[in-house]
């Protein structure tokens, strides 16, 4: 498109964007910064001014905030774990050829399709509650008298599971196209080489997923570190919650806008380290 | 694969197969039976889901207790909405990016220069704040120091070369909710920031708290970056040449994108639309947060079951299929093209 009027066209037609993207991304960052060093509580209006760093001190010194932050990186870290390993297997399943696969990859991808609230309240209700649930009931034909309570002995695990159903089948999805790309000649080669299974899979399908691996690991990161609903919708907002919740109770609860805005911008900080590494990680596949 | 496999070979995947997937649907599946079942029987022991009478009268009470209709309404206006809006804005700036690149930025400053403005801007509002004792009681002042802090920031992205404005249409997508949620809310509610008594103007009637004409806007927002980037990678694929054939031919610059670039990219805006109908639709953050009766979507109107009274569940489940099915169909119909949606193009 040379032209110079088509040229000057496209400039303006990024604008709407770029503007409105620009304040969405800016205005709320440079409020939550603002707030961050105010004293600032929604119950007491005449108490204002400068803070200084003490919203930061007392969100760290809350008691909350490091069991927040560990929750946060467990879940995080657990789901990741679960839903890479699990995408690896899943996905090397479909790439087999066997009767119904288009069917079994429709039942496979459809938890991601669920809606946040709608899976939680399933799981915890009609699946893993302590008497009537669906688990519940498993144990009980396996001769267990007392049912495990998941919810109220491992609140985290819990989230972490329901989470984990959500996200294995992107991770699935996400793998299987990658080894559905991968050559068919290096397949054969390989063969006849005579690589075995482990071997092959080792040194030929392994490396081929490290990149889609890592865009995997990447993306879930940033979405599964502002997991909400699945805490507030199960109520263990208390015991598994994390940094997105104890923003949210902060300002929700203690109507303290400089703590919870102090929090936000930890939260910007721990995603925009994540996120630094996969817009590189894209950058570097656009330039080709 | 050309090499052939052996039917046992294949009887172990079928196998291995169909039992993964539908202990991965199993959930699903459970929810639905049990939305059919009477209230008592969902809760009986051992559970028995063969000998049940059906029945449909869970559809009938989730109706009357919560008016479902309402909230598919909110839903849908919320998703069509939101759609329409980012495709307006989406594709101008898609096509934009795919068929005029820029491989240098076109401001004549450099990225060190732009910092600098930025970070003086940024200095010349925190003195106005220190002056004003942290205080905003100026309407006119209020806006001055944002578009102060924003302003030169938009213009630099907006003339970053096209690789540039990309990644950093990307990097709006990753910043959490949680740094966002504060402002908003205070812009939102009424007597907040936005929304109160100015003196020479009284706005303090009005407020985007649960409120279609404030969620509409913030989920655009939210998928507009997804949008962009699928759209891009759609317009990419489709040869110049043929463009600039019909320019040869004479076509204006109009009948160029709506009579040859339009149809030939139809598709992929239809599947760019299916991935963001499946995301507004599922939102959960912001709805959870800024709705609670007027416009709140469907994933508020589940959550309203966590804090129930007695028997419950197999209205649960009746009210769950009827927030999902919709969506779920759409999500088997789109899935091929949600790799490309979710990935930002670095799988491929």
């Amino acid at each position: 498109m040379a032209t110079g009027q088509a040229q000057k066209l496209a400039k303006w037609a990024l604008m709407p964007s770029v503007a409105a993207l620009s304040a969405w991304a800016f205005i709320p960052l440079a409020l939550t910064f603002y707030f961050a060093f105010l004293r600032y509580n929604l119950q007491d209006p005449d108490n204002t001014g400068w803070a200084g760093f003490s919203n930061f001190y007392y969100f760290f010194k809350d008691p909350f905030f490091i069991k927040d932050l560990i929750n946060t990186v467990l879940l995080v870290a657990g789901v990741i774990m679960a839903t890479v390993v699990g995408g690896v297997l899943l996905a090397l399943l479909l790439d087999q050829r066997f009767w119904g696969r288009g069917i079994v990859r429709l039942l496979v991808i459809s938890p991601f399709f669920i809606m946040p609230t709608v899976s939680s309240l399933v799981w915890k209700n009609l699946i893993l509650h302590p008497v009537f649930g669906l688990t519940a009931e498993i144990q009980r034909w396996f001769g267990f008298a007392q049912p495990f309570d998941w919810f109220g002995k491992l609140p985290l695990f819990s989230v972490g599971l329901i989470v984990a159903w959500q996200w294995l089948p992107y991770a699935a999805l996400i793998l299987l196209t990658a080894l559905q790309s991968l050559d068919e000649e290096q397949k054969d080669a390989a063969a006849m080489d005579g690589a075995n299974r482990f071997n092959y899979f080792r040194y030929i399908v392994l490396p081929h997923l490290s990149r889609p691996i890592t865009v995997v690991i990447l993306i879930e990161t940033i979405f599964i570190l502002n997991t909400f609903a699945e805490i507030k919708v199960t109520s263990v907002g208390g015991f598994a919650g994390n940094l997105t919740y104890l923003v949210f109770s902060q300002l929700n609860d203690a109507n303290d806008v400089g703590m919870a805005a102090a929090g936000g911008l930890i939260a910007v900080v721990l995603a925009n380290m994540v996120s630094a590494l996969l817009v590189r990680l894209v950058g570097k596949n656009l330039e080709t | 694969m050309a090499r052939a496999q052996s039917p046992r070979r294949t009887l172990i995947f079928t196998l291995v197969g169909w039992t993964v997937g539908i202990l991965m649907f199993f959930p699903i599946f459970w929810t639905t039976v049990a939305a059919f079942k009477t209230e008592s029987d969902a809760y009986s022991l051992p559970q028995n889901f063969l000998t049940t009478p059906w029945t449909l009268e869970n559809f009938a009470i989730v109706q009357e207790r919560s008016d479902y209709v309402r909230y598919v309404i909110n839903t849908t206006l919320l998703v069509t909405l939101s759609t329409a809006l980012a495709l307006v804005l989406a594709i101008p700036a898609a096509w934009s990016l795919a068929f005029a690149p820029r491989a240098e930025s076109s401001s004549r400053l450099s990225g060190w220069a732009w910092i600098a403005i930025m970070l003086a801007a940024a200095g010349v509002s925190f003195v106005t704040l220190y002056v004003n004792d942290w205080k905003v009681d100026n309407f006119v002042l209020g806006v001055v120091l944002l578009l102060l802090v924003v302003a030169p920031a938009t213009l630099w992205v907006w003339t970053r070369n096209t690789s540039g404005t990309l990644l950093w249409i990307l990097s709006t997508k990753m910043m959490p909710p949680a740094g966002a949620l504060i402002p908003i809310y205070l812009i939102f509610n009424r007597n907040g920031l936005v929304f109160r008594d100015w003196g020479w103007i009284n706005l303090s009637d009005f407020n985007l708290m649960d409120s279609l004409w404030g969620m509409v806007p913030l989920v655009t927002l939210l998928n507009l970056p997804i949008f962009i980037w699928m759209l891009f990678t759609y317009f990419k694929e489709i040869p110049v040449a043929i463009l600039e054939a019909s320019r040869m031919d004479g076509a204006s610059l109009w009948n160029e994108i709506t009579r040859v670039l339009m149809p030939m990219a139809l598709p992929g805006i239809a599947s760019t639309c299916l991935l963001n109908i499946i995301l507004a639709w599922n939102e959960a953050f912001w709805s959870l947060n800024l709705t609670n009766k007027y416009a709140a979507p469907l994933s508020f109107f589940i959550s309203e079951y966590s804090s129930p009274e007695g028997q419950f569940w197999a209205k649960l489940s009746a009210a769950s299929i009827m927030a999902i099915a919709p969506i779920l169909i759409i999500g088997w119909f789109s899935q091929r093209q949600l790799v490309r949606g979710l990935t930002f193009g670095a799988v491929k």
